[in-house]
């Protein structure tokens, strides 16, 4: 438990993601799940692991926001779906896997969102260069002899 | 994005071949922006119906990491272009809780008549176009005209009629002036006359009613779950407002109520909206006439400790070695001053929900990731939910009401 400028957040274990939230959910009383996003820390200084996801909760009740961040590694990010605590989690873990590569195990339907289906990168880990990796400049020149 | 047959979840049997597939968008005039929907109908009961979206996704996060707070709010601009200076607020908000700036009692009055001004731009939008695609053109015609004088009162503020980047981390980029008062007086003046009309034109209009009541129902439960806000919530009975739960900016001292409805469909969420700009427009003739004196950015007299990463007044630029200095530090993009590491997330009642940023500082003076919490995104996840055993025509009911912006969508 830790707070930065009247944010209150808790890291978690990996393991432990899944009935953290639920447990939230059920006993505490928080029923919005308001975002669910990551962050790659692979230039963040001084940080030991590869990615972390972070869930904004609300509790309309009680009028709380609590952030959950658990951090989660390379060869493969994966953390439990909270689909089945917010159905609100869906297109939300959809964009994180679609952007970072991070799965979600028990997703219904875990399809890239935003980008096309047949794109290969996650564009906003950091290695993804800024500029793109050349899907522009890939594409064929045909000169007008040949058109 | 190709889809597969098993792409919808209800997979197709041979029972089910009279099932149509009817693709819609994503260039249709009632989707209003870029987005795809994939419809099974039966008859014209739609059956499922599978959003696709990404066709305006151009990386706004990603380019988020490459500018700095200042550059950044042309990219935040673009965001929802119905209410742009709503979402310069919402980030500069998020922005200052990181570098710990408290601004101007001024700049907090002039950003509260800019929010106000911007729900009541984005609701007469929003009810407009709903009356619009289902066949009423009038009140169409005076919300738009009615939405330029708001555009004029950007222009005046900040030189940009629609994408205005008025704001700055710690104020803003101009003073406003006497005339611009002036410009938001008459705006208040006309606006009663433009309200009672759309209202009279469609709020008993027998056709607009019976297309909208009871159709898109959305539960107060299913609200919660899918995590809606903003008027959509609060149409389903969701008692939440930002302004009022979590104060920010001058409401704390405005007189102003939250507009709420119990039944959740597309009538009760265009009722919300048209209470929202009457009341939106109390707020503003409360503030207009209470703007405090004094600065209207974080000056060079205040600590440097707190206000060293805003801009100072141009009269500080021109005349004193101090402020030319730090315009330097602030604008070459070699110099900047740091931001602390951590994270915040700071949100705002935008007109079309919680419009959060989650912010993440390295040390450096770009921030090292920035999220945006698009309510458009999360509003529109609900929609399958919803349609799912209306008929055809009510997929534009619902579409509108849901007030879908792509490029806040997509980003």
């Amino acid at each position: 438990m830790e707070s930065f400028r009247g944010d209150v957040r808790l890291v978690i274990q990996t393991d432990d993601v899944f009935e953290t939230l639920r447990s939230l959910r059920q006993e505490f009383d928080f029923d919005m799940l308001i975002d669910v996003t990551a962050i790659d820390l692979l230039e963040y200084p001084d940080a030991t692991d590869r990615f972390a996801v972070v869930y904004s909760l609300l509790s309309i009740e009680r009028n709380e926001r609590l952030i959950v961040k658990t951090f989660v590694n390379d060869p493969d990010p994966t953390l439990p779906s909270a689909v089945s605590i917010w159905a609100g989690a869906n297109w939300l873990e959809r964009e994180v896997f679609d952007m970072f590569g991070i799965s979600f195990e028990g997703h219904p339907d875990l399809r890239r969102i935003l980008m096309p289906e047949e794109f290969v990168a996650h564009p906003l880990r950091k290695d993804y260069p800024l500029q793109g990796r050349g899907e522009r400049h890939n594409f064929p020149v045909i000169p007008r002899s040949e058109s | 994005m190709p889809l597969q047959v098993s792409d919808l979840s209800q997979p197709e049997s041979p029972d089910q071949e009279y099932l149509w597939t009817l693709n819609f968008g994503p260039q249709h005039p009632a989707t209003h922006t870029t987005l795809r929907l994939t419809l099974t109908l039966d008859g014209e009961t739609v059956v499922n119906a599978v959003p696709d979206i990404g066709y305006l996704h151009s990386g706004f996060e990603k380019l988020g990491e490459d500018l700095t707070f200042n550059q950044y709010v042309t990219i935040v601009d673009r965001m929802n272009y119905i209410s742009p200076v709503a979402n310069e607020i919402s980030w500069f908000q998020a922005v200052e809780k990181l570098l710990a700036v408290d601004i101007t009692p001024r700049c907090t009055y002039v950003r509260t008549i800019f929010a106000e001004l911007m729900r009541v731009h984005d609701h007469l939008l929003n009810v407009a176009t709903v009356a619009l695609d289902l066949g009423g053109f009038t009140g169409f015609l005076y919300a738009f005209n009615l939405r330029e004088r708001i555009n004029d009162i950007c222009e005046r503020a900040s030189g940009q009629r629609f994408h205005s980047s008025y704001f700055r981390v710690g104020g803003a980029l101009f003073d406003v002036t006497p005339d611009w008062v002036d410009m938001i007086r008459a705006f208040l003046a006309e606006f009663p006359k433009v309200h009672a009309e759309v209202h009279g034109l469609l709020t008993r209009n027998r056709i607009f009613v019976d297309r909208v009541k009871g159709v898109g129902t959305l539960s107060r439960e299913d609200a919660i779950a899918f995590g809606a806000t903003g008027p959509i919530a609060r149409a389903s009975g969701v008692v939440r407002d930002l302004r009022k739960d979590e104060p920010y900016l001058a409401y704390r001292e405005l007189d102003f109520r939250v507009i709420c409805a119990r039944a959740g469909d597309c009538y009760a969420r265009y009722l919300v909206r048209m209470e929202e700009m009457l009341e939106s427009v109390k707020l503003i003739e409360q503030a207009i006439e209470n703007i405090p004196a004094g600065p209207i950015n974080v000056g060079l007299e205040v600590d440097p400790d707190d206000g060293r990463s805003t801009l100072p007044n141009k009269a500080d630029v021109y005349r004193s070695i101090e402020g030319l200095i730090r315009h330097f530090e602030v604008i070459m993009p070699n110099r900047g001053y740091p931001t602390p590491i951590g994270e915040v997330y700071g949100a705002s009642e935008a007109p079309n929900g919680e419009l959060g940023f989650y912010i993440v500082g390295d040390g450096k003076a770009k921030p090292y990731r920035v999220r945006t919490r698009p309510p458009s995104f999360i509003h529109f996840s609900m929609f399958p939910h919803m349609i799912r055993g209306a008929t055809l025509s009510d997929v534009v009911a619902v579409l509108g009401s849901l007030n879908i912006i792509a490029a806040e969508l997509d980003r």
